[in-house]
């Protein structure tokens, strides 16, 4: 390692504690990587130096666990325009235009403060989003609360929900879809996973890399104030008892202000003035600013004393260390400031020039005139920490017997425990709270089909109106009984979802939520995880694009449920050929696709209705899930469809419920020969399947048949029941009450 | 029919009504900047949906206040018409171009979703596309959207006739199944005395297309391209 000669060592500052070992481990650096920092100085580092480099050694800013996992997830394909490593992935989706997308989790901060953390996690996505040049066109959001009947779930829900509402209501871009589960594991920790999907030209995509010696660094935005110093380094560990006390350490934020960033920014960027942009996200002025210096391979120099704030007596350490909100640096080409700070200015918001690049290759910090930091760059970002910590596999769990799981005694009841159980009730509740109409482009809106639909703002070079679906998707209970298999599934169905609107799938957002790295068990579900995704992702020729981890996710030392969300975006080139799961019309063919053996392993069936959570979960055979779906995505498209629902969670009957629900439309179908144990027919949760409506059935199973994918016609639609003949006859509007009341009900109960 | 769509800090839904404006005219309407206190002649001032100004202080009470309301409450002196959506409601009323206001939804909750709405009468520029007594179904999104007025003033709307969408069950009938947000009366929107000025919580402008939630709101565009062109 080579350093470039330090002309200028910083002085230290008035009041400045002094670094012990004591303050180094509060700063979440271990001894060894304290030695490796000594070593990349040469000195004992200053106050505001050590808070730089703990900052970005977290395992949050790091990827220090991660990252060697991370590298064999497929990223690449010819529609990837940028792969992870930027604030967001970028996909061409045809005619000029460019997806942008990414997930991000806030599980720490929404657990210690839920509204204002689900706010910003929310901020900050819809930032990573807009910062490449994209207006945000829609919303998702994926959640895990703890057991419905622990103490702290129903303020967390209130105010997660409130907090997501909050924020992305002011911005005006709809929050169309996600998924929304409980279970006991999240009980200490809960998750807030946050996508944000954008629209820009394939032509006008910004990224972070600075280049120019002696071009302007600008600061704009908010002012910067104390909150949310060291939120990265927070998100770092495990939860203990005195992690309430770390509400300090939690973001506040101001959606008016983003909103009007949004526009000032979009603005700047329709001119030719900016060089480089990024957002102040986790470790704020840090993380953006060595970001920006080292991608371009160059030096900064930053006054501190410039940057905007909002309250006297800041320090150098807290102005670099802030994770205040609304907040971008930006490279301007020589000459453009003015012409940019009439822009901010116009929007009401702050504008300073803070520092200029250099050729150095250091991060040179100066405080009203005098240096309080100097790091050389190149080495904080290659020679930090990378681990290949020790893993240990979760075995496959032996193969539930299902001659061993009861049948139900009454089919009816069990279909309405199901239908009302917490993971499966309705979540209207929430999404109510949700804008999930304004842009007027929602197609498909949450509930009517497995994935939210938006039109795209049409392209002049497009005949026809594009659609873009997406979805969020991971069933946990099938990661943590077995990770590969689980991380296999949790891909495969957001492909499946993507697919049952007539979608074609074309990317993914991961964003992996996990217990404590340093345990061989957990690392080994990460692994098992990374290894099941990597082999779908290749299989389904459905690369990952961005995404996010998040570690730690654990309370006095139990941790959560492995949890990969996976965020997903497909393309529908002409949308007013796709289709949700409404059944509106009687009279129609209901066809199920793909092969059903009744595997009731891992099941919810299972677990709600006979109390047990075991056995291997359903396997995934990636050729099937592909071929089955390709099918599926032809018929659709062909315009031979009248609505699909993928099969997952509860099974077949669950799925039927939900698109007779959806559509105010009944059904009635019967067990065909040979299906075997009716309960493992109807509720096992073997992959690959979807129900389609269809006016024509028998030519619909003739096609499956043709190209060898399993079809079976099982009934029809229509009436004001759903009917599986000699099993149960369940009028619609009492499964809608059941379906509908337990959220409501469960909210509006005293704590 | 010239359109113009008022922009504050905070507005987000100028470009959803905008959009509506121009598949009913073919012709987009003009965006006015709040700064501006003068814009063009035209013949409709629409104040869009959003959280102007964050919604600091009281919903539509800054906004109120800027340069640009100043000329609107002029033009609508002289008969200009003016549509208030949503947040553009809680402006005009806290203009005082429209009586009453908009409190807190009962529930606390924003809510957003479709409601069905009963058409009080077909006897105005906005409504006249619609049949007195018929039902629509448009969405909500709003926190503050539960009307309210005193007794005297609530009795001068109805006697006058200046109710013009009261929220219904989707058969019609105007009772607290339908209400959303515990407005008065079930109220959704109001018009001034002349019927020049109309203010409703609901967003006929995300009604216009029949793959994006239907085209019930579509009526009231075109009425209003009928009576102003």
């Amino acid at each position: 390692m080579t350093i470039a000669q330090e002309k200028n060592p910083p002085v230290k500052l008035p009041n400045e504690p002094t670094i012990t070992p004591q303050v180094v481990a509060e700063h979440g650096l271990a001894p060894d990587e304290y030695e490796r920092l000594l070593k990349i100085m040469g000195r004992t580092p200053t106050m505001v130096e050590l808070g730089i480099f703990s900052a970005m050694w977290s395992e949050h800013c790091s990827y220090k666990s991660s990252k060697v996992w991370l590298k064999k997830l497929p990223t690449s394909a010819p529609w990837v325009i940028q792969g992870p490593g930027e604030n967001a992935g970028v996909i061409d989706i045809g005619d000029g235009q460019a997806a942008i997308f990414k997930m991000e989790s806030h599980n720490h901060p929404s657990y210690i403060e839920p509204y204002q953390g689900a706010a910003t996690g929310v901020g900050g996505i819809l930032r990573d989003v807009f910062t490449m040049g994209a207006r945000p066109v829609a919303n998702l959001n994926a959640l895990r609360f703890g057991d419905p009947s622990h103490p702290k779930t129903r303020h967390l829900v209130s105010g997660v929900v409130a907090g997501i509402g909050g924020y992305g209501n002011c911005m005006g871009i709809p929050t169309v879809g996600g998924e929304t589960n409980f279970h006991a594991a999240y009980n200490g920790n809960i998750l807030v996973n946050a996508m944000t999907v954008g629209i820009a030209p394939t032509d006008k995509i910004f990224y972070a890399a600075a280049a120019g010696v002696g071009n302007p660094m600008v600061y704009v935005g908010s002012k910067t104030g104390r909150d949310g110093i060291h939120g990265a380094t927070m998100s770092s560990t495990e939860f203990n008892e005195d992690s309430e006390s770390k509400r300090p350490t939690v973001q506040v934020g101001d959606p008016f202000v983003e909103k009007l960033l949004l526009e000032a920014c979009l603005e700047l960027m329709a001119t030719d003035a900016i060089i480089a942009i990024q957002d102040m996200g986790a470790a704020g002025l840090t993380s953006s600013s060595f970001e920006m210096a080292a991608k371009g391979g160059l030096g900064l120099e930053m006054a501190l004393d410039k940057v905007p704030m909002r309250e006297t007596g800041m320090n150098p350490y807290e102005l670099m260390l802030s994770e205040s909100q609304e907040r971008m640096l930006i490279v301007l080409k020589p000459g453009r400031e003015d012409e940019a700070r009439k822009i901010f200015e116009k929007w009401e918001l702050d504008f300073a020039v803070i520092g200029h690049l250099t050729d150095t290759e250091r991060m040179v910090l100066s405080w009203h005139g005098e240096i309080v930091g100097n790091i050389p760059i190149p080495p904080l970002v290659t020679e930090a920490p990378m681990y290949e910590r020790p893993w240990t596999l979760t075995p496959l769990p032996p193969v539930l017997d299902t001659a061993k799981v009861p049948a139900p005694q009454d089919y009816k009841a069990s279909l309405l425990a199901l239908m009302g159980c917490p993971d499966l009730a309705s979540k209207a509740w929430i999404w109510h709270q949700y804008d999930h109409l304004i842009m007027g482009n929602t197609a498909i809106r949450p509930q009517d089909g497995d994935a939210a639909l938006v039109r795209v703002p049409q392209s002049t070079k497009a005949l026809s109106h594009k659609g873009l679906a997406m979805t969020s998707d991971c069933t946990p209970r099938y990661v943590q009984a077995h990770p590969e298999t689980g991380g296999r599934q949790a891909v495969a169905e957001a492909w499946r979802n993507i697919t049952a609107t007539g979608a074609l799938p074309l990317a993914v957002t991961d964003n992996m939520n996990f217990g404590n790295p340093q345990k061989p068990e957990i690392m080994g579900q990460f692994a098992g995880a990374i290894m099941g995704m990597a082999e779908a992702c290749k299989v389904l020729d459905f690369p990952v694009v961005s995404g996010n981890v998040s570690l730690y996710n654990e309370t006095e030392g139990r941790p959560i449920l492995p949890t990969p969300t996976i965020g997903a975006v497909g393309v529908i080139d002409d949308i007013s050929k796709a289709v949700g799961s409404r059944l509106r019309t009687a009279g129609q063919a209901l066809v199920l696709i793909g092969a059903t053996e009744g595997w009731l392993g891992q099941s919810l069936y299972l677990r709600e209705l006979c109390g047990r959570e075991e056995g291997a979960p359903p396997p995934v055979d990636l050729a099937v899930e592909r071929r089955n779906g390709d099918f599926v995505r032809g018929e659709i498209v062909g315009g031979r469809v009248a609505a699909c629902h993928d099969l997952s969670d509860g099974g077949l009957l669950v799925t039927l419920a939900e698109m007779c629900l959806a559509g105010g439309t009944g059904a009635t179908m019967k067990l065909p020969a040979g299906a075997g144990a009716p309960h493992a027919y109807l509720y096992g949760e073997d992959q690959g399947r979807y129900l389609i409506a269809t006016d024509d059935g028998n030519a619909l199973v003739a096609a499956a048949a043709a190209v060898g994918v399993p079809a079976t016609l099982l009934g029809y639609t229509g009436g004001d029941s759903l009917a599986v003949e000699s099993l149960l006859t369940l009028p619609l509007g009492e499964l809608r009450t059941v379906h509908e009341a337990w959220l409501p009900t469960y909210m509006n109960s005293a704590a | 029919m010239k359109a113009a769509v008022l922009v504050f800090p905070g507005s987000n839904r100028e470009g959803d009504v905008a959009q509506a404006i121009e598949l009913v005219t073919g012709r987009r309407p003009t965006m006015v900047w709040h700064g501006d206190g003068d814009f063009e002649k035209v013949d409709l001032i629409v104040v869009p949906g959003g959280f102007s100004y964050g919604d600091y202080l009281r919903c539509g009470a800054m906004a109120a206040q800027s340069p640009v309301m100043a000329e609107v409450k002029k033009r609508a002196a002289q008969g200009v018409p003016v549509l208030g959506i949503c947040n553009g409601f809680q402006i005009v009323t806290e203009a005082g171009l429209l009586p009453g206001t908009l409190m807190r939804n009962s529930h606390l909750k924003f809510v957003c979703a479709d409601v069905h709405l009963k058409v009080e009468t077909s006897q105005s520029l906005f409504t006249n596309r619609y049949q007195a007594g018929q039902v629509i179904k448009v969405p909500v999104a709003h926190a503050e959207g539960n009307y309210f007025a005193d007794a005297e003033t609530m009795k001068k709307l109805e006697d006058r006739g200046q109710i013009a969408f009261r929220y219904c069950s989707p058969e019609g009938a105007v009772d607290g199944s339908g209400n959303p947000n515990g407005s008065s009366s079930n109220i959704a929107g109001v018009f001034n005395e002349t019927k020049t000025v109309l203010g409703l919580m609901p967003h006929p402008e995300n009604a216009v297309e029949p793959m994006f939630g239907g085209t019930d709101g579509k009526g009231l565009f075109e009425g209003m391209v009928e009576a102003l062109s």
